[in-house]
């Protein structure tokens, strides 16, 4: 118990964890990074990815989309916009929104839209995350 | 004395609406239940924020985020929540009416108000109106996402920067209980750095000093938007709970009003069937007597 990080991981549908674990290791915004206990405190934004935890031995996956992080007195708190567990993702859906995505980029680069070229590319990167996330 | 027959249809049709009056406050309660998980659902992400933004605040200067920029006040967004759909009271009105009140105010100080509607009622309304509207948003209501919140902010935000706007507020239904919502007003933009300080629970975390990564001026800036989303996510949420729960209220109102109505007409109707058999009865014995005769 000594040896734990308490780690918090809430959408704005839900709290999707709360329990104390061994390792975490998140997308930060500059790179991933590694947390373990007694982490100094430390903030910083998240990017599109997937955040990884040990606990009793065992190795969870999430894949993570844009939020922020926060880590104090041995807490670590993510606030994401969507977390979702490997094994609840719906493969085919992020496949579908893959294609969907890969289109819209298509589309918004030919025409040359920059709001739209970054949120096609948005949504391409979080589908390849949630594919990835599944896949293994 | 009206005729029997009208009155017993009469009956007929109000027993039938007070079924559907008794079913729509049924479902109303049970939409409010899912709407009241959805806010508390909601709630700690949104604590979690204020409180990190409270903390983060504190290590930044408020002048160099264009989202903080106070400006003189002239030209007013207000971000209009109401519901989709109608038959929940005054509700939608209230709020329509707080925004007509408010406009004529603004007007009166010599500055100008624009809207951003949200739900059904607020986009039919407006329409009508001479007050101009930016942004119309409607048919979401039922299943609140974030993502329309985001769609939202995203219109404000880009109003507000481009400085077509001063000021961007907020007016929704405040669920206060199940008994009682009101319309509220709440500013949004610019973001001032003492509601964002006196959001959090500045009672710890404030003192700790913070490894920041990247800036915490490059965090804040990526914050202070999904602030503004959360805002309004939480409006959204609010007013849909004081929707059904307003519907809830009128349509319980409605059921009894039913019923006071069936049993007036019931007294009514038995009056009326009574008299045609005296008036019978009268008939039958006045033959009788002149047989007799």
């Amino acid at each position: 118990m000594a040896n734990k990080i308490h780690l918090e991981i809430i959408t704005p549908s839900k709290q999707v964890l709360n329990q104390p674990v061994e390792m975490v290791t998140a997308p930060g915004s500059d790179g991933v990074f590694g947390v373990l206990a007694n982490h100094t405190p430390f903030l910083t934004s998240l990017k599109i990815g997937e955040l990884k935890y040990q606990n009793d031995g065992k190795n969870f996956r999430l894949a993570l989309s844009n939020g922020f992080c926060e880590i104090s007195s041995n807490k670590m708190t993510v606030l994401a916009e969507a977390a979702e567990f490997s094994e609840d993702i719906d493969i085919d859906r992020a496949l579908k929104a893959k294609e969907r995505a890969e289109k819209r980029l298509q589309e918004a680069i030919s025409s040359k839209e920059n709001i739209n070229t970054a949120r096609a590319q948005a949504s391409l990167t979080r589908a390849l995350t949630r594919i990835r996330v599944s896949g293994k | 004395m009206p005729a029997l027959k009208d009155v017993r249809f009469k009956i007929k049709g109000i027993k039938k609406t007070q079924q559907i009056t008794k079913a729509m406050n049924m479902v109303a309660a049970s939409k409010l239940r899912g709407a009241q998980t959805k806010m508390e659902g909601f709630s700690p992400y949104a604590d979690k924020f204020s409180a990190v933004m409270s903390n983060l605040s504190g290590s930044v200067n408020p002048s160099q985020f264009p989202l903080m920029a106070q400006r003189q006040v002239k030209k007013i967004l207000v971000i209009v929540v109401t519901s989709d759909k109608g038959l929940c009271g005054a509700f939608n009105a209230n709020i329509i009416n707080a925004v007509n009140r408010l406009n004529k105010e603004i007007v009166s100080q010599g500055k100008s108000l624009s809207l951003i509607c949200v739900g059904r009622k607020a986009v039919q309304f407006f329409k009508k109106s001479n007050i101009e509207v930016v942004y119309n948003i409607s048919d979401i209501m039922s299943d609140v996402q974030i993502q329309f919140a985001k769609t939202i902010g995203q219109q404000a935000i880009t109003q507000f920067l481009s400085e077509n706007f001063d000021e961007v507020q907020l007016v929704y239904g405040k669920f206060i209980n199940v008994a009682v919502q009101r319309p509220i007003f709440k500013k949004i933009l610019p973001l001032s750095k003492e509601t964002l300080v006196g959001q959090g629970e500045t009672s710890q975390g404030t003192n700790l000093t913070y490894t920041f990564e990247p800036e915490p001026d490059a965090i804040l800036n990526n914050l202070l938007p999904l602030y503004v989303n959360i805002q309004i996510m939480s409006a959204m949420l609010e007013t849909v709970a004081s929707e059904q729960a307003s519907r809830m209220t009128s349509m319980d109102n409605a059921t009894r009003a039913c019923k006071d109505m069936l049993g007036s007409l019931t007294l009514i109707y038995n009056k009326a069937r009574q008299a045609t058999i005296t008036k019978e009865l009268m008939d039958i014995v006045g033959g009788a007597e002149a047989l007799k005769g």
